[in-house]
């Protein structure tokens, strides 16, 4: 096994769990906030991905083509966004608490929002192209050739991850969150409108997915199916990681992602045992998750 | 939750009686793709809503459970093809079927066993979508996404199993016994303990008993009842593959548990028959292939504006507490305020 092997094996399994991060960093914020488990997260990463490519199809044939695919980026994560704060406003906000209530309601949602995407558009595959700047290879040292976007998938989950630490961590939004995930109660108590808070976290948690979606639809063809295995995904990597935490979830998708690629390598048939033995580990020596505080 | 009064024992045995005349005036289509269907899928779901109202666990784990017995007697039956390394009677296989899907039952709790609620929900469910994944990536014993054909039963009195009467009063027979066991268990000590767990696991333990081992136990009770499910859903289905226990049959054990209603054990086959007869008239109700739709709408109906299902419906209507006993209401009782 030559060192080239061993780093491009790693580095496919970095670029990957980018890709397992920003999706899983949307299902993990709504459900720091407001104890939502969003089984709706993988159809919203469909939705993302859909959407975005019926703006990208007819653009790309026009004379805008090199902007076809920033336009579907900004169009599936608003359709996403806004499909989030319907979600939130109409059927999860006056069930706040019954968190079970809540996970069945996103259950029913996925379902309808999975059969009528594919009423509308067809289950054929297809995949987005993407700008010029981003197309081809690139050079790595140690690797050698290595499609360039899979290395931008790297650095927009860094600018995802960092971003939303600054959110978090920087802003008044982020103070708000943070004191909501605490005591909701308290929270209003002082006066803050924590409905709104809760559509602006779920429309953002939702937009990742729908980022995802068309980061990954890029990187891969779009099939159906993929929201069950990013549901999945974002399930283990937030279960691995710790609920509600961005370094956890950074953790939890290197984890998977590199538990992925090195499993394909040593047992091809076996390694998506490999992610659930992971699993089954952490939840036996730390149920809460490797980053994630103690449940209460 | 009470033991069954005499007009209880009562209502049970007519209805028994009735589905045990049925076969002379329903035609074969109905008793064997409806009811039969209704009524093996059912036997799951009971697994769910046994776990879901004795124990407070919503496990999406029983068609895994299921699925491990229906891949067990796939993989030692006399007739399988591709035929398995393990091939034996139907005599041995089935039961050793069931045994294995109790000791997953208990693998599952075992797993989950410091989890609850929410996160028992995402784990199960995690457990679940994967072991479909394992068997459609393992060629060897589970012959990945072809899966193993042409198991079709054990012969019944000299009768092929596949025989609409035969699988009818099989599928009948195993549900009422696993629906009265279920009834049986949860009035012994170990349901009762089983019971002040859900209700209060720190009391429970205070007094003595092992929350831990109750859990296992309870997975594993509802692994035995998931596992005689899934070996009689493989001979419905002559045969299983991997999608048959992935991420949709999985969500569809629970529409259906919901949907009847998880207050009571009776609740799984009411929703199980709801599915199966949706599932065969939906085409000619919405049109063609848009079942999901229609089953996703009446699932988040029941979930928006009756959380204990069609049976918490009738139950109101008929008026059976007296307006004294509150409806009961797992979902919102499991949830409220972490108890």
């Amino acid at each position: 096994m030559s060192l080239q092997f061993i780093l491009t094996v790693t580095l496919n399994g970095l670029t990957l769990a980018a890709l397992y991060f920003i999706v899983a960093s949307g299902f993990s914020l709504i459900f720091g906030l407001m104890r939502t488990v969003n089984m709706a997260h993988g159809a919203l990463y469909m939705v993302g991905a859909y959407i975005g490519f019926a703006v990208f199809d007819p653009i790309y044939g026009s004379a805008w083509y090199s902007y076809a695919w920033l336009i579907a980026i900004v169009a599936g994560i608003a359709a996403v966004a806004i499909l989030g704060v319907v979600m939130q406003v109409v059927f999860l906000g006056w069930m706040q608490g019954q968190e079970l209530r809540q996970a069945l309601v996103t259950i029913g949602l996925s379902i309808i929002i999975a059969d009528q995407l594919l009423a509308n558009f067809g289950g054929s595959p297809f995949q987005f192209f993407a700008p010029d700047m981003l197309f081809g290879p690139v050079q790595v040292p140690g690797v050698g050739r290595y499609p360039v976007f899979r290395l931008f998938q790297v650095g927009l989950a860094v600018a995802v991850g960092v971003g939303l630490w600054l959110l978090l961590n920087k802003t008044r939004l982020g103070i708000m969150v943070r004191a909501g995930v605490d005591d909701r109660q308290m929270l209003a108590a002082c006066g803050v409108n924590v409905p709104l808070v809760a559509a602006t976290v779920f429309a953002l948690g939702a937009a990742l997915a729908g980022l995802g979606g068309v980061i990954g639809a890029t990187a891969q063809p779009m099939a159906l199916g993929v929201d069950a295995r990013f549901l999945l995904i974002s399930l283990v990597v937030v279960i691995v990681g710790g609920m509600g935490s961005i370094g956890g979830t950074a953790l939890g998708a290197i984890l998977i992602g590199l538990a992925e690629q090195w499993g394909q390598v040593f047992f091809p048939t076996y390694s998506v045992i490999l992610t659930f033995v992971i699993m089954a580990a952490v939840l036996a020596i730390r149920p809460q998750g490797l980053m994630g505080r103690k449940i209460a | 939750m009470i033991m069954m009064t005499n007009r209880q024992w009562l209502m049970t045995g007519a209805v028994v009686a009735l589905l045990l005349m049925l076969p002379l005036f329903l035609p074969n289509f109905w008793l064997a793709n409806i009811l039969g269907r209704a009524m093996v899928y059912g036997i799951v779901a009971l697994s769910l809503t046994f776990l879901a109202h004795y124990g407070g666990f919503i496990s999406l784990a029983q068609t895994m459970m299921a699925g491990v017995a229906g891949y067990a007697v796939a993989m030692m039956a006399p007739t399988a093809i591709p035929l398995g390394p393990f091939a034996m009677s139907y005599g041995y296989a089935i039961p050793l079927a069931v045994l294995a899907a109790t000791l997953t039952g208990a693998l599952v709790g075992l797993i989950a066993v410091n989890t609850r609620e929410i996160y028992l929900l995402m784990i199960t469910l995690a457990l679940a979508v994967g072991f479909s994944l394992f068997a459609q990536s393992n060629t060897q014993w589970f012959r990945g996404y072809e899966g193993i054909r042409n198991i079709v039963g054990p012969e019944v009195f000299g009768m092929p199993f596949r025989t609409h009467l035969v699988f009818y009063y099989v599928a009948l027979i195993t549900a009422v016994l696993l629906y009265l066991l279920v009834l049986y268990v949860v009035r012994t000590p170990f349901g009762l303990a089983l019971q002040a767990i859900r209700d209060s696991a720190r009391r429970t333990s205070a007094i003595g008993f092992s929350v831990a081992l109750h859990r296992i136990g309870a997975f594993a009770l509802a692994g035995f009842i998931a596992g005689c499910g899934g070996v009689l859903i493989t001979f419905y289905n002559i045969g299983i593959t991997p999608s048959s226990i992935g991420l949709w049959p999985t969500v569809a054990v629970l529409i259906m548990a919901v949907i009847g209603g998880l207050g009571h054990p009776v609740g799984a086959f009411l929703g199980a028959l709801i599915y199966a007869v949706m599932d065969t008239f939906a085409s000619s109700i919405i049109g063609h292939d848009r079942f999901n739709t229609l089953i996703g709408l009446v699932f988040l109906t029941i979930v928006l504006v009756s959380p204990d299902g069609v049976w918490g419906i009738g139950k109101r209507l008929a008026g059976l507490g007296g307006g004294k006993e509150p409806v009961s209401d797992p979902v919102a009782k499991l949830t409220a305020g972490g108890k």
